[in-house]
């Protein structure tokens, strides 16, 4: 049972150390396979705790290279790396932090064609994508292949997350029907975010990895945990299933997995 | 009417007002931007014009929120 070396002793010593982890929770953690959609501003908190935690193996996915301007938040990223693909990049932080975790970079946008395949055999994903029609895929194909996930948004100085756990508790799709109207969304890209934000969310969304897979505390799942960095005020909405929802509930409309449109989020309160 | 929103206790001036309304009294500028739950229920945004909101009701309003890698 017990077969850490020395040198991981040391290294998981403080996870060992707590009653709810302890030996047999970071064992769990080593045996684990966590994917994280989107290296940006989510995915490079969440990958450097998930590797650091020394879960056994963690996917990466993305198909960008690194810009500059995306370094005020990408904490994965580094000057260096600019003109790199974020996966590469990301791959190589991973196994500088910890050389026992193996890294599976996917150089892709997930889409309806291939994300059945992308996120088969992981036992957790964390979304760490941007725009909507990304989000409603993955809570479809997580739902439909029942892997837990967690769901992240950030804007400005907000964030949002919550944890689906597929048929046991509320998913995406259950509070936010379908993606909002692109004529809605005046202006796609620039809204902007603290990055310190983007780290707060991306390293909430790893501690829920960590916990599901130790089986520690209780994941945030049937709650939607939001805040707000300028007064810092957290809270957490309770949710529940909708028993009309179009994919997690008795009678689903959407039996297949579509590619919605793309809209990236702007949101003026 | 006496409303709590987003957890927060509020005084409507008005006994009687649509979700749409409520909205609009509330200054939330894009209402499409908004997910509304009602004593823990989710509302279909088709029912946001008939829905009446009653003295006591337990309001959130929840926002689509982007964020992340552009993946």
């Amino acid at each position: 049972m017990i077969d850490f070396t020395q040198s991981q002793l040391e290294r998981y010593s403080r996870h060992i150390l707590l009653n709810s982890v302890g030996v047999e929770g970071q064992l769990k953690l080593m045996n684990s396979r966590v994917l994280i959609i989107g290296a940006g501003g989510l995915g490079a908190p969440a990958a450097m705790y998930c590797a650091a935690a020394g879960i056994g193996t963690i996917g990466i996915v993305d198909a960008d290279a690194v810009e500059v301007s995306n370094l005020q938040r990408q904490i994965i990223h580094f000057t260096e790396d600019i003109g790199s693909l974020k996966v590469t990049s990301a791959r190589e932080k991973i196994e500088a932090i910890n050389p026992d975790v193996t890294v599976e970079p996917v150089r892709a946008f997930v889409k309806a064609s291939n994300i059945e395949g992308i996120i088969d055999g992981y036992d957790f994903v964390i979304d760490g994508t941007d725009n909507f029609a990304t989000k409603f895929l993955i809570n479809d194909a997580c739902v439909m292949k029942r892997i837990p996930y967690s769901h992240g948004g950030i804007l400005r100085f907000n964030g949002q997350t919550m944890t689906v756990l597929p048929k046991e508790s509320a998913c995406y799709r259950c509070v936010f029907h379908k993606p909002p109207p692109e004529n809605m969304i005046p202006t796609c890209s620039e809204a902007g975010v603290l990055g310190a934000v983007a780290g707060m969310l991306g390293t909430i969304q790893a501690a829920e990895a960590l916990k599901y897979i130790t089986g520690a505390g209780e994941v945030l799942a049937d709650a939607l945990l939001t805040f707000d960095a300028l007064p810092m005020n957290f809270r957490k909405v309770k949710l529940q299933k909708n028993p009309k929802c179009a994919v997690c509930s008795e009678h689903p409309v959407i039996t297949e997995l579509i590619d919605e449109q793309q809209i990236v989020c702007d949101l003026k309160k | 009417m006496k409303l709590t929103i987003n957890g927060e206790k509020k005084e409507v001036a008005s006994e009687s007002m649509t979700v749409t309304e409520l909205l609009a009294n509330q200054g939330v500028e894009m209402p499409d931007m908004v997910s509304v739950q009602i004593n823990g229920d989710f509302l279909e945004r088709e029912t946001f014009d008939s829905r009446a909101v009653r003295d006591g009701d337990e309001i959130d309003f929840l926002y689509f929120m982007g964020g992340g890698s552009r993946e």
